[in-house]
């Protein structure tokens, strides 16, 4: 007997006001809100109202520099993606919360507790997408060369994931006993030195955070080519992917196969009345000026075509969607009020929330601490 | 306005609450005592203290766990959350209390760091402060990328260049650059916003910092360090101190001498508040509130915590020692401290030997064991009483000038402030010495301070 397919997971990608250039000249756009901790909430809990998946934060450690850097007709800064989430965390429930890090820049040690306690704040919600750094982020901090080999960027992003996990799994879940007799807070002997020697650094551990709700809280990486493939596949537990077509799919699924999870990102500008999102699609482009490329690939109709797609590419393998909101509020609501419930009806999306940690939504279990001995 | 007896006008309190830490303040042991890492507790201390109108919440922070004699440190509370994270988490569930978190200097870079407090104080709509910390250890640094990299006498002088370099990068953006017109395709009047230049002996960074300036333009620098190097270094660039000096004539010292300071860094009094740590154990009366006290001494400090206190002085293995015995007879192992690791503590015994002969001396003329010694030396709480002995206690220190304030350290998590929060704050609410509510919004307008 096979149980039915539940249908896809569904994750969206916030950022600004949308991915689009243009996206936050909108009517319904709230450009002068960007920097507001209202902001995020609202688009979390408008996500949280669909019972999506999870949400992601992008972030760079840098300006961003679309059009060219000096740009004034584009969204320019940010807030620091994991104080967003956690920020977001106590106003919601069920939903996951995903920030971007960036391996190259920052300390291991520092993110395995950020991301460890935005599981607790969060109570087991915390994800983390972790990417390498761009060239230009390279003049804000001064201490690598810019120009160092890409490639070794992902060999030390692997030890970077493998440090914040290990530091995870550094105290085990039972590591506080509190124990009157002996006056002892902890079991010392359930703590663990990670003693991680690499190429790029060495981190002792044993982490200052206990074990977080989740254990090992979601780590995920966007992959567009055999390098970063290598990496998603070594080092994560969903990867990103940007096929272009469903044979495309077949192909990267084919080549993660090991990972529970393989999303396909997604642009979307989403409509219910036929062609008028490619319509909206034009007018965004003419009002930046050029026609609006992506490494994903862009989706304009309606969120009943769009539901066809997904269930097409999810039957070729793909596990879930994260969808880019081509414009927000607009297509972040046409997700969660179109393709939702349109998902729904054919059975293919869950109506409620029915796990309390971001595993427990993705089907994964909470995992042995690989310290504990018992 | 009311006035001291001595005619000046009253001083009003600043109260802040200090998150138990992980030391043996903290009596985990009590049937009260909740979680130290649930999100709950966090929640609770800052919500008692926003209905107690306190200025701000405070978070310490260590880098590595510590040690003692080789081994993971286990008779205190382990284990934190990350100060940014969980500060960021409360500024969800409270709308005014300022909230402070302890950074490293050391083991952080400035672009991230400022990104960081920026974001926070906008995402608290100007509510963030940041204890700033130094450390060099290379005891600490393993758990960093590079490791015990700085000299110990160059962490002032990198923590100054750090907290400035930061400064420059807030100023960055001045504030009234993201227009957003969506009719006229402006988003930002200044293509250059962000734009950064710094080279010194520590950094060498330049680019554009990402976070368009915050409510309160910079988070509130508190400061901690008590040698002249940190006071001056307090003097300098705090807008607050957290001092150990909760007594009067000691208290007195200390306020002078820090605020003597500021004048040739051209800064006013009213610019740098001091602060000292204080703990407390309220009863339904003194004579109650001293019976309390004396039991939490003993919670505070069993028998095995006096013996590691001993260590720490005598700098070796004391685990045959007596507690309930003299004191050691010979003097402490002169040189560096390598018993215990991690704890910032151990350098305030400047002269081991010395301390060790005070010590026995103060244990023969009272006749006390080392545990009682022990308690005597590091468990005396600053208030001890019923409420109306600690608010006048509190405020006749203020009014003296031994200080501008308190940063309250409970020794029950979550529950350790309710007490003070529903008896004693409504005392010196009475007094006219602390605000009944609050009249500003950001941290910066609670406690006074200019707007940079």
């Amino acid at each position: 007997m096979t149980t039915p397919d539940p249908g896809p997971h569904l994750a969206v990608a916030l950022d600004g006001a949308g991915w689009h250039p243009a996206a936050w000249r909108e009517p319904l756009a709230r450009p002068d809100e960007l920097f507001s901790a209202r902001y995020w909430t609202d688009l979390v809990r408008e996500a949280q109202s669909a019972a999506l998946d999870f949400v992601t934060f992008e972030d760079t450690l840098a300006l961003q520099r679309g059009g060219s850097p000096e740009a004034t007709d584009r969204v320019r800064g940010r807030l620091d993606a994991v104080l967003i989430a956690a920020r977001v965390a106590p106003l919601t429930m069920g939903i996951g919360l995903v920030p971007t890090v960036v391996t190259t820049h920052t300390e291991p040690f520092h993110i395995s507790k950020a991301i460890a306690t935005l599981d607790y704040v969060s109570t087991g919600r915390a994800g983390v997408r972790v990417r390498v750094g761009r060239p230009h982020e390279y003049p804000h901090f001064g201490r690598r060369d810019p120009e160092e080999d890409r490639d070794s960027l992902f060999t030390e992003a692997a030890d970077y994931v493998e440090v914040v996990r290990r530091l995870w799994d550094s105290w085990e879940d039972d590591a506080e006993i509190r124990d009157a007799a002996t006056g002892r807070f902890v079991d010392r002997d359930r703590l663990h030195y990670i003693d991680f020697e690499g190429a790029a650094f060495s981190v002792k551990g044993p982490s200052i955070t206990p074990r977080p709700p989740q254990g090992q809280p979601l780590v995920t990486a966007l992959a567009h080519a055999e390098i970063p493939f290598r990496f998603a596949a070594g080092s994560t537990d969903l990867a990103y992917v940007t096929p272009t077509d469903r044979s495309d799919a077949e192909r990267i699924v084919a080549r993660l196969n090991g990972l529970p999870h393989v999303f396909a990102d997604l642009v979307v500008f989403l409509d219910d009345k036929p062609g008028a999102a490619a319509d909206r699609l034009a007018r965004l482009d003419e009002t930046a000026g050029r026609a609006y490329a992506s490494d994903a690939h862009v989706f304009t109709g309606t969120p009943a075509e769009l539901a066809d797609l997904l269930l097409d590419w999810h039957a070729a393998g793909l596990t879930g969607f994260r969808l880019r909101p081509g414009a927000i509020p607009d297509d972040l609501t046409a997700i969660t009020r179109g393709l939702v419930p349109e998902l729904r009806a054919r059975g293919a999306f869950r109506s409620g929330y029915e796990a309390d940690t971001l595993r427990g939504l993705l089907g994964l279990p909470r995992p042995a601490n690989r310290y504990a001995t018992a | 306005m009311t006035v001291t007896p001595e005619g000046k006008p009253r001083k009003q309190i600043h109260l802040a609450a200090h998150f138990p830490g992980v030391n043996n303040t903290t009596v985990w042991s009590d049937p009260a005592a909740g979680s130290h890492i649930d999100f709950r507790s966090f929640v609770h201390l800052a919500q008692t203290a926003e209905r107690a109108k306190f200025d701000l919440f405070f978070l310490a922070e260590g880098l590595r766990l510590r040690e003692q004699g080789g081994e993971i440190y286990d008779l205190d509370v382990v284990g934190r959350p990350d100060t940014f994270t969980v500060l960021a988490a409360l500024a969800a569930v409270t709308d005014r209390l300022g909230l402070a978190g302890t950074i490293n200097s050391t083991f952080n870079e400035p672009y991230e760091v400022a990104r960081q407090f920026a974001s926070l104080d906008h995402l608290s709509d100007g509510r963030a402060a940041w204890n700033v910390v130094t450390s060099w250890d290379a005891f600490t640094g393993e758990n960093f990328r590079r490791g015990g990299f700085l000299p110990q006498e160059q962490r002032y002088s990198r923590a100054e260049t750090f907290l400035r370099t930061t400064w420059e990068l807030f100023d960055s953006w001045k504030g009234d650059e993201v227009v957003a017109d969506k009719d006229t395709g402006t988003f930002l009047s200044d293509p250059a916003a962000g734009t950064f230049a710094h080279r010194s002996e520590h950094f060498d960074i330049s680019g554009r910092f990402t976070v368009p300036r915050s409510p309160q333009g910079r988070p509130v620098i508190l400061q901690a360090g008590d040698s002249d190097e940190g006071r001056e270094f307090a003097a300098a660039t705090a807008d607050a101190i957290f001092s150990r000096h909760g007594t009067l004539e000691a208290g007195q010292a200390f306020y002078a001498d820090v605020k003597g300071r500021l004048a040739k860094y051209g800064r006013q009094d009213h610019q740098l508040k001091v602060l000292p740590a204080a703990t407390f154990v309220l009863g339904d009366t003194d004579a109650d509130a001293a019976e309390k006290a004396d039991v939490v001494r003993k919670q505070q400090v069993s028998p095995a915590t006096a013996i590691k206190f001993l260590e720490q002085l005598w700098n070796t293995d004391l685990s045959t020692h007596d507690p309930d015995g003299p004191l050691p007879a010979f003097d402490p192992v002169v040189g560096e401290n390598t018993v215990a690791k991690g704890r910032a503590s151990v350098r305030m015994h400047r002269d081991p030997v010395a301390t060790a002969h005070e010590w026995r001396a103060l244990a023969e003329a009272k006749g006390l064991t080392s545990r009682e010694l022990i308690i005597e030396v590091t468990g005396r709480q600053n208030f001890i009483g019923s409420a109306e002995t600690i608010a006048t206690r509190i405020d006749d220190l203020v009014q003296a000038d031994a200080s501008d304030g308190f940063i309250l350290v409970p020794h029950v998590t979550p529950g350790g402030l309710d007490e003070f929060a529903d008896t004693v704050v409504p005392l010196l609410q009475e007094r006219g010495v602390f605000r009944a509510e609050y009249t500003g919004t950001t941290l910066r307008e609670h406690l006074g301070l200019d707007q940079p």
